[in-house]
């Protein structure tokens, strides 16, 4: 059995944007079934974080090349395309 | 109801319909405010701009109206609270997530926060704003701060 799938939950300053974030994809990630469990971080400390995670979701751009898949959206503060984000986390957990 | 956004929002630091050239003046403004009541340092200001500089906080919505929310550390925040401008003409802010787009701006939601987990609610509630245009649409059009409250307080 796997574990819950670990996502880095970043944004500028770690207490606003990702706090949202992390809250929707949390509450969402169990409507589907999905166990997660999100750390949040500041967008300068993902290089650091990354080995640790199986997703990063992002609302600022983070550096490329991190060896995990990264989603950068703001559906979680905007709605807009959030099914479709929603739909994106779940596909890349499931890899 | 937005009871959260309304128990925190600092009535004298609600600016609605205020003209200004740029975004630094707008959180200079509103920063200032929030200052002279007691719930942020004096380096907040400077912490914001600087914050706004390297990651912006602007938000497209999709609808004719965008925001803003900027923020930062919270070593500079004595006491959580919000302010709130609305700007008859926009101001540019640069794109949160593409900070290379730059996104035109009517409402500004300055935000003082203290630790994450205790603020949750109010944080909730803000995006619940950003993503209803009804809502979007009221505080711009609003005058005064009760039309802000009865605007927050649609269910």
């Amino acid at each position: 059995m796997a574990g819950p799938k670990r996502i880095l939950v970043a944004c500028g300053t770690a207490i606003a944007t990702s706090t949202v974030v992390a809250k929707g994809i949390e509450e969402a990630m169990a409507e589907r079934g999905i166990k997660v469990i999100t750390r949040q971080c500041k967008a300068a400390e993902v290089k650091g974080l990354a080995k640790d995670a199986d997703l990063i979701v992002t609302t600022t751009p983070v550096p490329k090349d991190l060896g995990v898949p990264v989603i950068q959206t703001l559906a979680f503060l905007t709605g807009l395309g959030k099914e479709e984000v929603l739909d994106e986390i779940e596909a890349a957990l499931k890899e | 109801m937005k009871n959260k956004i309304i128990e925190l929002l600092e009535p004298s630091a609600v600016k609605l319909g205020i003209e200004v050239k740029d975004s630094n003046e707008v959180v200079t403004i509103l920063g200032d405010l929030l200052y002279k009541k007691g719930y942020v340092e004096n380096t907040f200001v400077e912490a914001a701009l600087s914050r706004e500089r390297e990651l912006p906080t602007g938000l497209p919505l999709g609808g004719e109206y965008n925001a803003a929310i900027p923020h930062t550390d919270i070593e500079h925040v004595i006491k959580p609270g919000l302010a709130m401008a609305t700007m008859t003409r926009p101001v540019t802010f640069q794109n949160m997530v593409a900070p290379e787009e730059a996104v035109p701006v009517n409402l500004v939601i300055l935000m003082a926060l203290e630790k994450a987990k205790t603020q949750v609610e109010m944080l909730q509630e803000i995006a619940g704003v950003l993503q209803d245009v009804n809502v979007i649409n009221r505080l711009i059009e609003a005058k005064t701060f009760d039309d802000v409250q009865a605007a927050l307080s649609v269910t």
